[in-house]
């Protein structure tokens, strides 16, 4: 008999030792005279189980984890026996943490071989591009439209309108542009999409292309991510050589290639016009709007620049039809988000589901509270620009308008649990900070306004004319909020705010009373 | 791709090395970019002296690519250590107990963060987020990922680049 297993070669499970598992497995199979095949898929985004070992069985793959090195001996006995294992979580899919997410976006990541075309076929890619192809390039954006897909990156405008704007202006040349610059920290959905499941990415940059008549695509992936660079490198190559992209986009007359380009460790490259001047080749400085990329965008040309998440949610979009999509989610949030519990958290990992889950039932439910066992004190929600949200306000559903009617954004759908540790006097200095370093310097609230903003928080730290500091603090935020040219200086204030009000003992002035809002 | 071997192994500064590797380059659009990356994975770094080359096969001013060379966090404009020991000093490894390992690490390597060691072993550099923040704190030795990174981890890593 040969066993089948899949192991991830996900960034995050190799970071805990994956490979080694890989190569202990196949010691031990060697040992034992066993046939082992090993599979090196994605993750399936319970990082908490990695690194997490699946075998194949005739009634369904069944998961072991967190596996050592030094399990491999026994789980290989177990393995070709009845696979009964102190490890063992019985089928993965039925796995609770696995099983009550809603899996559009994510319904192949951990599954396939990421760099097999045949295998992305067989669990049902390509249907996508096959109905844009049947549909024509209208109905197709009129589809996205009407699926209610919001931009993913953190803006949540919506995807299709985008694209239309795309597809009506003239030029003899248009591009998509793939935004996986993707800095936030508490994020790593796209990493996970591009080292998982890249032809699904690529399926949906194709079928924008289709739809806008654009020929070529960018994907630019910050340097920070070497092992999604290489895949999504790799699932080019052979979606090119398969006839899935190229000349003849999946046999039609449609043509579309991609490439993929490296940032190079600028966070603010994550805004989408200083990503277009990176390409181009220049410093990743924020572009004033209007002009629009969607009428002028790389290289002066229209262009739909979209995030990881919003083109890999398309094809499933347009293969089951807007309606299906539409159907999950609330109010103006339509479909599923892909959350990702983050920090100091007992089970951290992916979590795909339709809007309006509450923060409190993400944080201490799925996530199972802190992973130093401490109560959590606060969770930072939508990277380093997200606003710090303490327990009073875990009743917020995960829904961009419910969190902008409380201070905050969903931003990419990270998570970052606190324990009650965290000092958010040091949170909202290092707010500043991180603005400071990354800062573009193109505009002058953003440029200067972070360093006098750690000088004035500092100013309170230490105690110094504290009234006086923290009004200025506010007016300061207030210049940054409305002055700034882009997000990051513009958000800013949604940390340091946050932190100012809902904990206002670590910043030495009387705590707030625990009133939910 | 970025650190994809070990510091030790980059090739010496060379003009003609560094025309061709340019040359590979220009008829992509919006080339500069692929060319740094280019330059700075076959030396280790991007020397001064590959500014004006740069410039004339671009046709941009020397003051552009000078620019764009110092705009970046990843290009370095003197070689690296033997070693790159970045540690991630985001928001998410802060929450999981990042920061003490970064004072440890510095206290133990006598860095401060983004310095170079004087012997040429080893430089420690912060990094903001590697996106592997379910399994924080985390870490990257030579372009190899560590997660879930604890003191002895970090010391085992620490060891490392003293090899």
């Amino acid at each position: 008999m040969t066993l089948r297993l899949f192991i991830p070669a996900d960034a995050g499970a190799l970071a805990v030792g994956a490979e080694e598992v890989a190569t202990a497995l196949r010691a031990a199979g060697a040992r034992r005279n066993v046939a082992v095949d090993i599979v090196r898929t994605g993750s399936r985004g319970l990082y908490w189980l990695e690194p997490m070992v699946e075998a194949e069985t005739p009634v369904g793959r069944m998961a072991y984890g967190p596996v050592a090195p030094g399990d491999a001996e026994s789980l290989l006995g177990s393995l070709v026996a009845d696979g009964q294992h102190r490890l063992g979580h019985g089928l993965t899919e039925e796995i609770p943490w696995l099983k009550r997410q809603t899996r559009l976006t994510f319904a192949r990541c951990g599954v396939v071989d990421p760099r097999s075309l045949e295998d992305y076929r067989a669990h049902g890619g390509g249907k996508g591009v096959e109905r844009a192809l049947a549909l024509g390039a209208e109905a197709t954006i009129e589809e996205v439209v009407q699926s209610g897909l919001r931009g993913r990156g953190g803006a949540g405008f919506p995807t299709g309108i985008k694209w239309r704007t795309v597809a009506q202006t003239q030029a003899p040349q248009k591009y998509i542009v793939c935004n996986a610059d993707e800095g936030d920290s508490g994020t790593f959905a796209d990493r996970m999409i591009m080292e998982g499941d890249p032809f699904v990415l690529i399926e949906g940059m194709a079928i924008a292309g289709i739809a806008v008549g654009a020929t070529k695509g960018y994907i630019y992936i910050r340097s920070e991510y070497p092992h999604a660079a290489a895949t999504m490198e790799a699932a080019i190559s052979a979606a090119r050589r398969g006839g899935f992209i190229g000349k003849r986009v999946a046999g039609s007359s449609f043509a579309f290639d991609l490439e993929v380009r490296l940032g190079a460790g600028a966070y603010v490259c994550g805004e989408e016009t200083s990503l277009l001047d990176s390409l181009e080749g220049k410093r990743g400085l924020v572009r004033a709007k209007p002009p629009l990329p969607a009428h002028k965008g790389l290289f002066g040309r229209p262009t739909v620049i979209n995030n990881v998440l919003s083109f890999a949610s398309v094809p499933i979009i347009m293969d089951k039809g807007a309606a299906f999509y539409r159907d999950f989610g609330m109010g103006k949030s339509r479909g599923t988000m892909p959350i990702q519990l983050a920090g100091n958290i007992k089970y951290g990992g992916l979590f795909e589901t339709a809007f309006g889950i509450t923060l409190g039932e993400l944080v201490d439910d799925v996530g199972g509270g802190t992973r130093s066992g401490r109560p959590v004190r606060a969770v930072q929600v939508g990277g380093p620009l997200g606003a710090y949200f303490p327990r009073a306000l875990f009743d917020t559903p995960f829904d961009y308008e419910a969190f902008a009617a409380r201070e905050g954004l969903i931003g990419h759908g990270g998570i970052v649990v606190f324990d009650d540790t965290v000092d958010m006097a040091k949170q909202a200095h290092f707010a500043m900070e991180f603005c400071a370093v990354e800062s573009c310097g193109k505009c002058t609230p953003c440029r200067v306004g972070s360093t006098r903003g750690m000088e004035v928080i500092d100013h309170i730290i230490r105690g110094e004319n504290r009234a006086a500091n923290m009004t200025l603090l506010q007016d300061l935020c207030h210049t940054l909020k409305f002055g700034s040219l882009c997000a990051l200086g513009g958000f800013t204030p949604y940390p340091v705010m946050s932190a100012l009000t809902h904990f206002p003992e670590d910043f030495g002035a009387p705590p707030r009373l625990q009133a939910a809002e | 791709m970025q650190q994809s071997r070990s510091h030790r192994d980059r090739a010496p500064w060379d003009r003609d090395v560094a025309l061709r590797l340019v040359r590979e380059h220009l008829d992509r659009e919006g080339p500069l970019l692929p060319i740094l990356h280019a330059l700075q994975e076959e030396f280790g770094y991007i020397d001064t002296a590959a500014e004006p080359l740069i410039a004339e096969a671009l046709n941009i001013t020397r003051a552009e690519v000078h620019g764009v060379i110092t705009f970046y966090h990843d290009f370095r404009r003197e070689p690296a250590g033997r070693h790159v020991l970045k540690l991630c000093r985001a928001e998410a490894c802060q929450s999981a107990g990042g920061d003490p390992l970064a004072a440890r690490a510095e206290a133990r390597l006598g860095l401060k963060m983004g310095a170079t060691a004087p012997d040429g072993s080893v430089t420690l550099e912060p990094v903001y987020c590697l996106g592997l923040c379910a399994t924080a704190p985390s870490a990257m030795l030579d372009g190899r990922v560590v997660g879930r990174l604890d003191v002895s981890s970090l010391d085992a890593l620490l060891a490392e680049t003293q090899r």
